[in-house]
């Protein structure tokens, strides 16, 4: 169990949180909330097709109407030629296909793609001007099922893709003609022939997923004031605010330098607000106008218009002893790219596999475009698909052979020195130890208990993420009165003000109360990455420990000239300096050293090695109605090695997050779309997101094993609670009624089906196997 | 972008004759809990807002000295299970109301504008019809009543003249033994829309059915009063085999469409099973028993 652990002050500890009196009064400002006098209202005509070439665009009704004052199509932005643009998250993009993203240049590929938008005086008029717009469409079939796309007959979405053009990782690289098979990645050892010729039983499994949204709250945001000067000055709420630069750099041709983003509050992104929509719309539409503009999206844009993470197919096959030792995997994946390349399907073959030791294993990942929205990242990116289908089937193992599926997780752990899917070996890491935790807590070794008129089962799933590293910026300035304001240039989303406030304070002796963190726009602190891989508390954190470091030394430098010795007879101890018979505290230091202007401020701007990767083990308990098909959660445990839990808290809260937002996924969360390629259910009321009501009281248990490389052991926390709960109320339900759920959502309709199917078979045989624990 | 106006008449005459003067354009405004949110969707475009409440007669709730039940049509869902004496004569109507959107919306969301939405998943509808309420209609042709199982005619579509509205609704004594429930289904736990909702009201003499009315909705192009489902009820004993005997009739009465909220498979099947579980339901209530309200 974390808690204050005896090595740290801070660190551990449950400080109230800097940034939360503003954000539970109201008082913090949010992207939405964000405005300028005269500002006008933006709104963006989006595709009712989700394929189809565009023949013209006539808006010179929209423009004769009173108060609009300026409409934009993609022929407003620059040329993006044809180079490579740095993606925000996900590797090297072709700019002419980010472009495209934006605002369609020739073709629609997905409903609610972005065709023109409109800036006037208010947001009605905007809408109304939408209506004004002349498109005339010439439809082209549409293709959305990732199986179907990478037939060679299928209907291609982009003329001139070829598989690997982007980047191809490992596998050889055969570019025939055009593909919606927009890169091949392979990951390879041992001999998998040899694998499965060792094994005793051989099991295999079809999975399929749908495409689900990160489901954040505030909506997509973006003022924008281009100057007459041609300084470019944008306020939104993102996942990183240099991001948003760079990108509207690129997309505008404009140098970074008369760029200027300020990052708001933000209401949720979950990987979602790591890349840009509106920003550029809104700045083409200022310089058009001259005025500052404002655009927002409503629910059914988000949803139809933004990036949700992939759904997909994925192919399992696992060999396995008498004895329950894994001797061989192979999978393929084909995941959902939405309408441009870019699932995070690499990301899954680097994943899915990463919880065992194996000798001999290939996956091969497929990123395949279909007439959906283009996907984007949603915490874990590519991590859910994979661990879904894996560790059904590694359930499906065990309640066949009748082994316990924490002991064979444990049997067959990847530890320090294995190697990873990408050919790099483990660090030190807490796979174990996790087991362990999950196999001593209560709720494993509760009886599973029982409902009236229910079917009652456990299910468990483990994961392996890997975090993500990335440059951080910290700088920390000491104040007159010994408080330290600490300039962090990573966005605040899951409250990393405070966890990296609390690296900077330990290392530094003080209170955290006495650390003042603030996050700054793109002219005020130097580059930082985007919020996002689990990497903030990590690398920021450890900027801010450079930082602190950085200014430590100065001010033992100070206190030096002041006593009139050297350096090196300065002694730090906890916030106190120390010289033969002198002490002064920090605040005591701070008065010495006012005014002196070597010594106030300490920076560091970091791009940290040594990330440290997650494991987690997760517990469900399910009551399924075999009547209806519904699926409750009744009981859930997540256990999750966390290196240094900095601020408890703070994992927990992401580790409940995740898990509510993993059993949306596993339960009731779907994109529906019709034979056109049209979302349906475009509204909360019919994207059902879990509610308070579907999801238990969720217990958490962190585990601490530090990961060595990073100053105070962190590692990232963020993404991984969000991979285990698939498979594990997947493996509840099968464990509950004897049904295997391949495909998720597991939606009353479809568990009704399946059980209504199995019972035709086996009228009276519900379990598959002994209860467990 | 359109103006909009808005009108608070205190007379069911007023109102008349303001929807008499704009026609389709103006239509009555409850809780607005359908209205406003229809209107910003751009799914209706009204132009003149109509309030009914404050108009006396749309928000009176009483037991009348008969026994039957007088509902005004803009009476909120909280007032009704807030209201012991109606509340214990109409229990299915108040299973509706207690899980209609969420405490906040059960303060503004009436059951006459949610008869009047004509929803095919509308959660009041299928009660009303197993309570035997009646519309009482106003309009400027003068007064007229409509069963409750005949006032909806499509999807969103009622007997409503554009220069009608609905004043109350009329609710008959329920007879000595009687009891009633209504339950739905939802994929989540709360804040859904009825996939299938089942409503049933029963007498009982002894262990003997003498009376059953049996109402599904969501299945159907308006909620479905299954006649003869409570027909065969009638002289069987209170038991799973007349259960099951109704709900394969209701099963069979159901005409779902597959959309993103379920399938024809599964709603036929719901209709079976929820039928059945509003039976037992109400059945148990008839024997005074305890039963909850729920989905
Ligand atoms: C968050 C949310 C959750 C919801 N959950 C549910 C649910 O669980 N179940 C459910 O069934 N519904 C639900 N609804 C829909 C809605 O709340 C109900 O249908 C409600 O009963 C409507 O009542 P109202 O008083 O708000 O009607 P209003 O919106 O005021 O009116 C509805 C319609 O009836 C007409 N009308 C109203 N009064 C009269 C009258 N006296 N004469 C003629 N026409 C009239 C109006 O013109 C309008 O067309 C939900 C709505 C929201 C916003």
């Amino acid at each position: 169990m974390a808690g204050a652990n005896a090595t740290y002050k801070v660190i551990g500890t449950r400080p109230v949180r800097h940034d939360g009196v503003d954000k539970v009064t109201g008082r913090a400002i949010y992207g939405v909330d964000a405005h300028m006098p005269g500002m006008l209202w933006g709104a963006v005509l989006r595709s009712p097709h989700a394929h189809a070439r565009i023949l013209s665009i006539d808006a010179t009704r929209a423009e004769a109407l009173e108060g609009v004052h300026a409409v934009m199509t993609a022929a407003d932005l620059p040329d993006p030629g044809t180079g490579l643009a740095e993606g925000h998250e996900s590797g090297l993009q072709s700019m002419r296909y980010k472009s495209a993203g934006l605002m369609a240049r020739d073709k629609v590929l997905f409903e609610g793609h972005p065709v023109a938008a409109v800036a006037a005086t208010n947001k009605h008029l905007a809408e109304q001007a939408l209506e004004l717009i002349d498109v005339d469409y010439e439809r082209l079939p549409v293709v959305l099922d990732v199986r179907e796309a990478m037939q060679p007959d299928a209907p291609l979405l982009l003329d001139d893709l070829h598989t690997g053009d982007l980047f191809t990782i490992g596998g050889s690289d055969a570019t025939g003609g055009p593909s919606n098979i927009a890169s091949r990645t392979t990951y390879e050892e041992g001999d998998i022939g040899a694998g499965f010729a060792a094994a005793d039983r051989v099991f295999e499994g079809e999975y399929t997923l749908s495409m689900v949204h990160q489901g954040y709250i505030e909506p997509h945001n973006a003022l924008a004031h281009w100057s007459a000067d041609g300084h470019l000055r944008v306020e939104c709420s993102s996942q990183g605010q240099f991001g948003i630069r760079r990108e509207l750099a690129d997309h505008l041709q404009w140098p970074i330098s008369k760029i200027t983003v300020q990052p708001l509050e933000i209401g949720g992104g979950f990987g979602g607000k790591t890349t840009i929509y509106l920003e550029p719309l809104a700045a083409v539409l200022s310089r058009k106008s001259g005025r500052p503009v404002k655009l927002t999206m409503s629910r059914s844009e988000i949803l139809r218009g933004t990036g949700p993470a992939s759904g997909g197919y994925v192919q399992v096959k696992i060999g396995v002893t008498h004895e329950g030792q894994i001797t061989a995997v192979r999978a393929k994946v084909a995941l959902e790219a939405g309408a441009f390349p870019g699932s995070h399907v690499n990301i899954t073959c680097l994943c899915a596999l990463g919880c065992f030791k194996l000798d001999n294993f290939r996956i091969d990942g497929f990123d395949v475009l279909v007439n959906k929205p283009s996907s984007h990242a949603y915490r874990a990116p590519g991590g859910p698909q994979g661990g879904f289908a894996v560790d059904s089937l590694v359930d499906e193992i065990c309640s066949e052979m009748g082994f316990d599926p924490l002991a064979f997780r444990a049997l067959n752990a990847s530890e320090e020195g294995d190697l990873r899917a990408n050919g790099t070996r483990l660090n030190r890491v807490g796979n174990r130890e996790v087991i362990d935790a999950a196999r001593a807590s209560d709720h494993w070794r509760s009886p599973l208990g029982s409902a009236p008129g229910r079917k009652r089962g456990r299910g468990v799933a483990s994961a392996f993420w890997i975090n993500a590293t990335g440059m951080s910026t910290a700088v920390a300035q000491l104040n007159a009165d010994g408080t330290v304001t600490l300039h962090e240039g990573s966005v605040d989303i899951g409250g990393t003000r405070t966890s990296v406030a609390m690296q900077a304070a330990e290392t530094l002796g003080i209170p955290v109360e006495d650390v003042d963190p603030i996050v700054p726009d793109t002219d005020s602190i130097a580059h930082t990455h985007v919020t996002g891989g689990s990497r903030v508390t990590f690398a920021t954190g450890w900027a801010a420990i450079e930082a602190a470091r950085d200014l430590r030394q100065r001010m033992v430098n100070g206190l030096a000239d002041h006593w009139d010795v050297s350096s090196n007879s300065v002694v730090v101890e906890g916030g106190l300096f120390r010289q033969n018979g002198d002490t002064v505290s920090f605040k005591e230091a701070a008065r010495i050293l006012d005014g002196d202007e070597l010594r106030l401020v300490g920076s560091a701007t970091v791009l940290p090695q040594g990330v440290g990767n997650a494991f987690a083990v997760h517990i469900a308990d399910v009551d399924v109605d075999p009547e209806t098909g519904k699926v409750d959660v009744v009981r859930y445990t997540a256990v999750q090695d966390a290196g240094t839990a900095i601020y408890p808290p703070y994992v927990e809260g992401q580790m409940e997050g995740g898990v509510a937002q993993g059993i949306g996924w596993a339960l009731t969360e779907e994109y529906v779309f019709d034979d056109e390629g049209r979302m349906r259910n475009v509204s909360l009321l019919d994207y059902r997101m879990p509610t308070t009501l579907d999801v238990p009281m969720i217990e958490t248990i962190i585990v601490e094993v530090p990961n060595p490389e990073h100053p105070y052991g962190v590692r990232g926390v963020g993404e991984i609670p969000i991979v285990p709960p698939l498979a594990a109320i997947a493996n509840a339900i099968a464990d509950a009624t004897g049904v295997r759920i391949r495909h998720l959502p597991a939606s009353p309709p479809r568990v009704q089906a399946a059980i209504a199917a199995r019972q035709a078979v086996h009228p009276t045989a519900w379990r598959r196997r002994a209860p467990l624990a | 972008m359109h103006a909009i106006s808005y009108a608070a008449p205190t007379t069911v005459a007023d109102a008349v004759s303001i929807l008499a003067e704009h026609g389709a354009n103006a239509r009555m405004l409850a809780g607005g809990t359908d209205l406003i949110v229809q209107v910003r969707e751009k799914l209706r475009d009204t132009t003149v807002f109509v309030d009914a409440k404050h108009i006396p007669d749309l928000m009176q709730l009483s037991v009348n000295a008969d026994g039957s039940a007088t509902l005004g049509a803009a009476v909120p869902c909280h007032q009704i299970y807030g209201d012991d004496a109606f509340a214990g004569q109409y229990p299915a109507l108040v299973d509706a109301c207690q899980i209609i959107g969420s405490t906040g919306i059960q303060g503004r969301a009436s059951v006459g504008g949610n008869l009047c939405n004509s929803g095919p998943a509308g959660d009041t509808i299928p009660p009303l019809i197993v309570h035997g309420a009646v519309a009482n209609i106003a309009g400027a042709n003068g007064e007229r009543t409509v069963a409750v199982e005949d006032f909806c005619t499509g999807p969103s579509q009622n007997v409503l003249g554009a220069d009608e509205l609905l004043v109350s609704l009329t609710l008959p004594k329920p007879a000595a033994g009687s009891g009633s429930h209504y339950l739905r289904f939802i994929p989540r736990n709360e804040m859904d829309i009825a996939e299938v909702g089942a409503g049933a009201s029963v007498t009982l003499d002894g262990d003997t059915i003498s009376a059953a009315r049996v109402s599904i909705g969501a299945v159907a192009p308006t909620p479905l009063f299954v006649a003869e489902a409570g027909e065969a009820l009638i002289g069987q004993t209170a038991g799973e085999a007349a259960y099951e005997v109704a709900a394969n009739i209701a099963r069979e009465a159901a005409t779902p469409i597959n959309d993103m909220r379920g399938t024809i498979a599964h709603r036929k099947h719901l209709s079976f099973v929820l039928t059945q579980r509003a039976l037992r339901g109400a059945v148990a209530r008839a024997r005074g028993m305890e039963v909850g309200h729920g989905h």
